[in-house]
């Protein structure tokens, strides 16, 4: 008899969930640039979808539960690009405070 | 539509309406979040170390936004009329796909046949995998936990949600999408758009119909 | 050709979903050498992996919580994730 032992959260097939709801949204200007980094950053061999999914599923299922999609997304491509060496979390760290202080939208932040 | 006036990659394409119709949101001016400040700050650092250029991610957003269900919908139609298509996407489906003239990079993809016997549907029960480089970016309940839960162990209960009741007799295949192969279900051609031209015929071809959740319907 | 899924249940990232280890499949088609993701996960290269898609019953993976023992589930399975029966 197969026990599930030590199935981790994101592995959901069988599970027992409530209905579905047929939620779409388009998809804003900061999510396509998401998707791009991802895209691109893998083309540059700095991470890979399996790197990506990896730090995804170690973010726990409170991160599934409390942010959007490409939050996590960029939160992991963040924590990947950190990974490769591609950038430091000291640069990342100022760079976000500069863009902060250019203004308090988007688009003035952009 | 106010901006600050550095000198950044921007996108026009975010005014007016997106390919799929819908209203984009209003992004620019919402309150900068976290993660939108993040997304900002590591972009620009990955241009300023010349690990990538604005050019390109110009570029990769316009490409996937070239991506939509009407790419799959054609294909869809041509096997309809085509006999030699269809036989050519069943035994390898990326070539044929790229044969048409769609860029889908280097997505593998398997065509799924639905017949008088057998249904078709697809799921990433682990994430979100998507032939997305052929349809688009996937739809957030194909994200969700109901649907990553309950397809491969309710499939019928699910598609009648979806208001898809399927006999008895039929046999539901649940496809997990859980390593490098994409899926695209091919529905089976309504009765009623028989002799229709290729080009008619893609617009009763649904991007749920090629998930598996619904059927190819009539225009509205 | 009958095939079980390992039940090993290490940590880290893994792509064989776990309500199918255990179960017992035919193969439906060998799809050929890929990465291995639980290595690309954490940057680590090894050689391919053979991938192989397996069709199971919904009566052999659920029982009597089927709705129907006949319908099936296919799903891409790492050949080391495979064992004979």
């Amino acid at each position: 008899m197969t026990e599930f032992f030590g199935k981790r959260w994101h592995d959901m097939g069988g599970d027992p969930a409530g209905p579905i709801t047929p939620e779409e949204h388009d998809f804003a200007l900061w999510e396509k640039r998401v998707d791009a980094l991802m895209v691109l950053t893998s083309a540059a061999g700095l991470m890979t979808t399996d790197s990506l999914r990896r730090v995804l599923e170690d973010m726990g299922a409170d991160a599934y539960e409390t942010m959007t999609y490409y939050e996590r997304w960029i939160a992991s491509i963040a924590q990947n690009m950190v990974e490769a060496g591609a950038v430091t979390t000291e640069e990342l760290g100022a760079k976000m405070a500069e863009v902060r202080a250019r203004g308090a939208t988007y688009g003035a932040a952009s | 539509m106010p901006h600050d006036h550095h000198d950044h990659e921007h996108d026009h394409s975010h005014e007016g309406l997106s390919p799929s119709g819908h209203p984009y949101r209003a992004d620019n001016d919402t309150d900068l979040s976290y993660w939108q400040a993040m997304e900002i700050a590591l972009r620009e650092l990955l241009i300023e170390k010349g690990h990538l250029t604005a050019a390109q991610i110009h570029a990769q957003i316009n490409a996937m936004d070239s991506r939509s269900p009407a790419n799959g919908a054609r294909v869809v139609a041509r096997t309809w009329v085509d006999p030699e298509f269809k036989a050519a996407l069943l035994a390898d489906a990326g070539a044929a796909s790229r044969a048409m003239g769609f860029d889908i990079g280097p997505m593998h993809l398997i065509a799924l046949e639905n017949t008088k016997e057998v249904h078709n549907v697809v799921v990433c029960t682990l994430c979100s995998c998507y032939p997305r480089n052929l349809l688009g970016l996937p739809p957030d309940w194909y994200k969700s936990r109901a649907y990553r839960s309950r397809t491969v162990i309710e499939p019928r209960k699910v598609l009648s949600e979806f208001g898809l009741e399927l006999p008895e007799q039929m046999q539901v295949r649940v496809h997990d999408s859980t390593a490098d192969m994409r899926y695209i279900v091919l529905p089976a051609q309504p009765e009623a758009s028989l002799g229709l031209t290729e080009e008619e015929l893609a617009a009763w071809v649904t991007r749920d119909s090629m998930i598996g959740v619904g059927l190819p319907q009539a225009p509205q | 050709m009958k095939v079980r899924i390992k039940s090993h249940w290490p940590p880290g990232h893994i792509r064989t979903p776990a309500y199918l280890r255990g179960k017992i499949g035919q193969i439906e088609r060998r799809i050929g050498l890929f990465n291995n993701p639980e290595e690309t996960a954490y940057r680590q290269t090894g050689p391919q992996r053979e991938l192989v898609r397996v069709r199971f019953r919904m009566a052999d993976i659920w029982g009597a919580r089927a709705e129907r023992g006949e319908d099936v589930i296919e799903a891409e399975i790492y050949a080391h994730w495979l064992e004979p029966v």
